[in-house]
């Protein structure tokens, strides 16, 4: 299969992200090349690859953590031109997770959830308070609620994280490898969130080494290398037959340990 | 030569600490309030703003205080500004102190970690919620040592007032000991007075700090 370059059919929604032959520098390196990449509503993408591929990059271009120089990018049909202003009416839709957590220290945990839906949804504190517990028993941790973040296992953090960003009912999840900070025991209950959130169909982004989670979850891998895409897959195809000799080096390394 | 007891010197001296004391509230106060200003502007304007913000600041932190105090105090009157030795030094203070804490919250502000302003961005929180309710909470608590430990130099930097006039501590130990000759016993009193001023400054950073409490 190649890397999807062009638009879904005509019958089909528009995709509810889209890269167009993206891409970045960094001063004269170049992060990413010619990206093209296409996500259905309720598509769960999963993009792996070697350090430096440009996979969190490409992610974080969908928010705008990064600005990309060349390209196109559209989020739920709206292009993400140098002059967009209004990026924070994007970031209310995508929801993202890092690999660091980046919880609040001086907020409760209940406060990190309720804090964007009081200030940017202009929820009021009862409203924002029952939702956050509702996300909060839904990733299995409600009884931290009152904790600081630094009292938590980063486990439980992460899933606060997950939680948080849940809390504004975003349409498109990014994760950037959300389990690679994590102790080895402490990955299962991240993944089992990910994997509920992802057969509620979830659009989802997310890059990661986890390929146990990927083969479960994944309605389409992508191989990123030295910032291009390399191969492009449904999960099946992907890892029993890669066509391509980067992904099938990249996958033995990965599984042999 | 007149003679006065150690305690009418303490109390003559005591009288003028309170113009210290309103002099550095006053500095501290509205450089504060300048700084805070500043800190927004770099961080809302990182090119235009910012750079205005750095020339100010290298300007303030490159020149001595004794001789700004000069420039307002003979310079506003060429504007057609009425000084007094108050105005003059609370101004020229103000500015002062606003440079100082700009650089000094600055650096608390960028001790905060880059994560903290990726996460709040990707909740959809603008730059003045980013900074109302993620940044500046943890950045205070950072900036409690340095700022307070400034305090206590302003408080101190007040004494070079007494040059343009101004009747605090020290101008009012000079007035004694022209009085008294007694220049040791008297300039030991106003140093005791600074110290006793200066010292629950620090006491109260260390409370500041416990109470604020660490992650």
């Amino acid at each position: 299969m190649h890397p999807q370059t062009t638009l879904q059919s005509a019958d089909a929604a528009p995709p509810m992200v889209e890269l167009r032959k993206v891409s970045k520098w960094y001063g004269p390196f170049q992060a990413l090349k010619d990206v093209s990449l296409s996500v259905r509503k309720g598509e769960r993408m999963i993009i792996c690859g070697p350090s430096g591929s440009g996979k969190s990059t490409a992610i974080r271009c969908v928010n705008r953590l990064e600005q990309h120089q060349e390209g196109q990018i559209f989020v739920e049909g709206i292009e993400l031109t140098p002059e967009f202003k209004d990026i924070e009416r994007i970031r209310r839709e995508v929801g993202m997770v890092f690999q660091q957590f980046n919880l609040f220290p001086h907020l409760t945990v209940l406060q990190n959830l309720t804090l964007a839906p009081q200030r940017v949804r202009k929820m009021s504190r009862k409203q924002a308070e029952d939702l956050a517990m509702r996300y909060l028993s839904r990733v299995r941790i409600s009884e931290q609620a009152q904790k600081y973040p630094s009292q938590l296992s980063g486990g439980q953090q992460q899933r606060v994280a997950i939680a948080r960003a849940l809390c504004m009912e975003p349409q498109i999840m990014l994760f950037d490898e959300p389990t690679s900070a994590l102790d080895p025991e402490m990955i299962k209950e991240v993944l089992d969130v990910m994997v509920e959130l992802a057969e509620a169909h979830m659009t989802m982004i997310c890059v990661t080494h986890e390929m146990g989670f990927a083969r479960t979850v994944a309605d389409t891998m992508v191989f990123m290398d030295h910032g291009r895409i390399v191969e492009v897959a449904p999960p099946e195809a992907f890892f029993s037959n890669p066509q391509n000799e980067r992904t099938k080096l990249f996958l033995s390394q990965l599984l042999a340990h | 030569m007149i003679s006065l007891s150690v305690w009418e010197i303490v109390h003559f001296l005591l009288l003028a600490a309170r113009w210290t004391l309103l002099l550095s509230a006053i500095a501290f106060l509205g450089g504060g309030t300048a700084a805070l200003l500043l800190l927004f502007l770099r961080y809302a304007q990182p090119r235009g703003g910012a750079t205005l913000v750095r020339y100010y600041i290298e300007l303030l932190q490159g020149t001595p205080l004794l001789l700004q105090l000069f420039l307002v105090f003979f310079g506003l009157p060429l504007l057609g500004i009425e000084v007094s030795p108050l105005l003059a030094a609370a101004v020229a203070l103000i500015l002062y102190a606003g440079a100082f804490l700009a650089e000094i919250w600055r650096g608390c502000v960028d001790a905060v970690p880059r994560g903290q302003w990726e996460a709040s961005a990707a909740l959809g929180l603008n730059f003045i919620s980013q900074m109302r309710y993620v940044i500046l909470p943890q950045a205070l608590r950072i900036a409690v040592p340095p700022t307070v430990g400034f305090l206590v130099q302003l408080l101190k930097a007040t004494a070079l007032s007494s040059i343009v006039g101004f009747n605090d501590l020290t101008r009012a130990g000079t007035i004694v000991t022209n009085a008294t000759f007694q220049p040791f016993l008297v300039y030991g009193l106003v140093a005791l007075i600074y110290f006793a001023m200066c010292y629950p400054l620090t006491v109260c950073s260390r409370f500041l700090e416990r109470k604020l409490g660490s992650y």
